[in-house]
């Protein structure tokens, strides 16, 4: 992994890997659930496959609240226009994972009513593939995003 | 009428003359002209078929007439299921809404005039349900495309 | 009273406005004056004052006390408004937006709520907010493929959905399904109820606010989860159940498993109703809430548990038997009110019925083929490819071209875990299907929210939405 450059500054330098490493240890997804994967990232904060353990099991209703935004779904043309708003509500930074095929390309349903990947809407950090991605998968891909957070990769 | 009126409803057979009923793949159907839906509707409902279970449109293109409405209807006791077939011309898509007789008939209408264009005379409130409300077009017609986007692979773009 | 106090109100005129003229008492203050006094909503009203008769809007009434007012004004609460508290007119009735994204875990609905201050007065459920065009994605795959479609529509019962398409394909095509096929269909599906009404608990437990219901819900799910990733290779929209049979037999062991199963889930659900059925917040949440009466469920095709809370005895495995439901024993669980309480006891008393399903199926369940011989319809074994060439052609003809089934139309209907699921497949003699519409039974239910909601209270909503078990996919489709 190519790491983005840092500060030279030894200061700053501790102080921004200590901002990365606190932003990755309580990041809260905003419930965006919208279809079968949802089902899934439920089963990923449920008992069996914990997310409570990376201070995750909070699913703020309210996006100002919420610092990832997880979309686990299809993304349909009517919906679309309301993704971008609770993604704009949410304050920086800010994160966005597409879990599933559907929301990453259009998954199955290359037809009239679906958004061909969410990110034509907004920008992506970490793609999920699957259909739906188990919690595993789920749970690999955030802490890959944790990883590249914490590592300078991802910079917001 | 033939031998294939389903039990309880000849009353509704005789009052409507060109209601044909037939037997498919062993369910009870009957096909009756746009003209007399509602009236047949209520006729069925009297019956005993009282929950109502589906309506949808279907795009024989081809076919004259082209659109067709189908109805399922369900009598709880004695079990019973009856599927109404209405044909609808193409030019002219219109056919009296049967939601006076069986309220549940509202949104599956909606959803029929959504996705093909079918327009329902008598329907509260006639307008998208599944797509947005400034959506243009009819996309489960027969002469709508998919709308699938080409999906590109990076290798065969590699050379570009 | 001197110089107003420097308060940035919307209208920045007021403070210079408002200090020519007297303290509000007595004065029908000008607008500015009315918004500063709004805005300065003092806590000194705790000195002890004979408060008078006041209403349910509280405070405003309190303090338009006249007998008290040139205390009032010196203190600056004098209120000079229109309000008299009569009651809202038609034009002042709120609408709160609920959704599309909201906190309750049921999915994409949108719900404009006409309040008349914590009542409903109207309720209008907007939908289409996950219309992913899966009926007109239909009719570009061929039957075989078709199960991957449908099963994504109704994605907390996929086997149902793939159960019911296979059925609508079969009648067409006129196939004879071995009967191994139709047990391994049969323990599939219960299963799927089992898992379907353990998330449904889960979920709206949590929603009525017993949390421990959500961890304690998906716990049991897992082990069916697992089970079901061990027999079709996915924990969710498997692709199993096919037109011709099932994709694979069932695993070596799968006896074990499911007695396992049966015995968390049975331990599980006794849990729950220690849980919740005796909980006193849980009565006064769910005991009148949400009422549909029986004719309102026939009249707006509401079927399954909902209806059936109602005391409308219709289940389509006992109207309508498919794949061998005729013989097994089972009971179809009714009540008569029609409320959420009674939506939970004949939810989990309908999980118990699945189990005892499943064990008349683990029993009775006989050796022999998982799907049908026609080899036009299923592929055929992958060993058989290297020695036949038919085996081969054949296996080649329904992979990229799909097998064609006879023209013709039919309607075939499942008991899903939300009610009546049917599909009205049309077929034009081709590889695929020329229409392929599918009657969601949440589509009828969201239909039905206004009926429960109408003139009950707002926080009622969450309740009776649940209670409806709408899942989205087959709203929208």
């Amino acid at each position: 992994m190519a790491r983005a450059s840092g500060p030279s500054n030894i200061v700053t330098g501790v102080l921004d890997k200590a901002v990365n490493w606190a932003r990755t240890r309580s990041m809260w997804p905003a419930s965006f659930g919208l279809a079968c994967c949802a089902i899934e990232m439920m089963a990923t904060g449920a008992a069996h496959n914990d997310l409570a353990r990376f201070g995750m099991e909070v699913f703020r209703a309210s996006p100002r609240q919420a610092d990832l935004m997880i979309v686990a779904g299809r993304v349909s043309q009517k919906m679309a226009p309301v993704l971008r708003q609770v993604y704009d509500q949410m304050a920086d930074p800010k994160w966005v994972i597409s879990m599933g095929a559907c929301a990453s390309s259009g998954g199955m349903f290359n037809n009239y009513a679906l958004v061909q990947g969410v990110d034509q809407v907004v920008p992506v950090d970490i793609y999920v593939p699957g259909c739906p991605p188990g919690p595993q998968s789920l749970m690999h891909g955030i802490l890959s995003l944790h990883e590249g957070i914490r590592v300078g990769e991802i910079v917001r | 009428m033939s031998r294939s009126v389903p039990a309880g409803l000849e009353v509704a057979a005789s009052a409507f003359d060109g209601a044909r009923f037939e037997e498919v793949h062993g369910d009870a159907v009957v096909r009756i002209d746009r003209a007399e839906v509602t009236g047949f509707m209520a006729a069925v409902r009297d019956a005993g078929y009282e929950m109502f279970i589906d309506l949808c449109a279907v795009d024989y293109l081809s076919r004259d007439p082209r659109f067709e409405v189908a109805i399922n209807v369900v009598s709880v006791s004695p079990n019973r299921r009856l599927r109404v077939l209405v044909g609808i011309p193409g030019d002219d898509p219109v056919v009296p809404s049967i939601s006076g007789v069986y309220p549940g008939a509202n949104f599956y209408e909606r959803e029929a005039f959504d996705l093909f264009g079918v327009r329902f005379q008598g329907h509260p409130d006639l307008t998208r349900i599944l797509l947005p409300d400034e959506w243009e077009g009819y996309p489960l017609r027969k002469d709508s495309p998919v709308g699938s986007v080409p999906v590109q692979f990076k290798e065969a773009n590699k050379a570009t | 009273m001197s110089k107003p106090p420097e308060l940035v109100t919307g209208d920045l005129e007021a403070p210079d406005a408002a200090a020519q003229e007297a303290p509000a008492a007595g004065t029908k203050g000008a607008v500015s004056e009315r918004r500063r006094v709004h805005d300065v909503w003092l806590s000194g009203t705790e000195a002890p004052r004979d408060l008078g008769p006041f209403t349910d809007e509280g405070a405003q009434e309190m303090l338009a006390d006249e007998s008290e007012e040139i205390l009032a004004g010196q203190l600056g609460t004098v209120i000079e408004d229109d309000y008299d508290g009569s009651g809202p007119a038609d034009d002042e009735l709120q609408i709160i937006n609920m959704g599309p994204q909201h906190p309750a875990t049921h999915g994409v609905l949108r719900l404009h709520l006409e309040l008349d201050g914590e009542t409903i007065r109207r309720v209008k459920p907007i939908i289409g907010y996950l219309h992913t065009g899966m009926e007109k994605t239909a009719e570009t795959l061929t039957f075989m493929q078709g199960p991957t479609n449908v099963t994504r529509m109704d994605y907390l019962s996929p086997f149902h959905n793939e159960l019911c398409f296979s059925l609508a394909v079969e009648r067409l095509l006129e196939v004879e399904i071995p009967p191994r096929a139709e047990a391994i269909r049969v323990l599939m599906s219960e299963l799927n109820r089992v898992a379907s009404h353990l998330l449904w608990s889960a979920t709206t437990g949590f929603d009525i606010g017993a949390l421990s219901m959500m961890i304690y819900g998906w716990r049991e799910r897992e082990s069916l989860l697992e089970f079901f990733e061990k027999t079709t290779g996915l924990r969710m929209n498997h692709n199993y159940i096919r037109p011709g049979g099932v994709a694979a037999d069932l695993p070596e062991g799968w006896q074990q498993d499911v007695r396992a199963i049966i015995e968390t889930v049975e331990s599980g659900l006794a849990d729950y109703e220690t849980l919740l059925l005796a909980n006193p917040i849980f009565l006064d949440r769910t005991k009148g809430v949400g009422i549909l009466t029986a004719d309102e469920c026939l009249a707006y095709g509401v079927t399954g548990p909902v209806a059936r809370a109602s005391g409308i005895e219709y289940d389509v495995r006992r109207a309508f038997p498919y794949s061998g439901f005729e013989q097994y024993e089972f009971e179809v669980p009714t009540t008569e009110n029609g409320d959420v309480f009674d939506r939970f006891i004949v939810r989990f008393e309908e999980m118990r019925q699945s189990l005892r399903i499943v064990e008349q199926v683990m029993e009775t369940i006989p050796a022999g083929d998982y799907r049908t011989e026609d080899r036009k319809v299923t592929p055929p074994p992958r060993a058989r490819i290297d020695e036949s060439m038919e085996a081969l052609i054949h296996h080649f003809k329904i992979f990229t071209e799909g097998f064609k089934v006879p023209a013709g139309e039919t309607y075939q209907a499942v008991e899903s875990a939300r009610g009546e699921l049917g599909m009205y497949l049309v077929s034009d003699g081709g590889p695929k299907p020329w229409r392929l519409h599918v009657r969601g039974p949440s589509f009828a239910s969201v239909q039905a929210l206004p009926m429960m909601l109408t003139g009950s209270l707002i926080a009622d909503t969450i309740a009776a939405l649940a209670s409806a078990d709408p899942v989205m996919g087959d709203v929208d489709r």
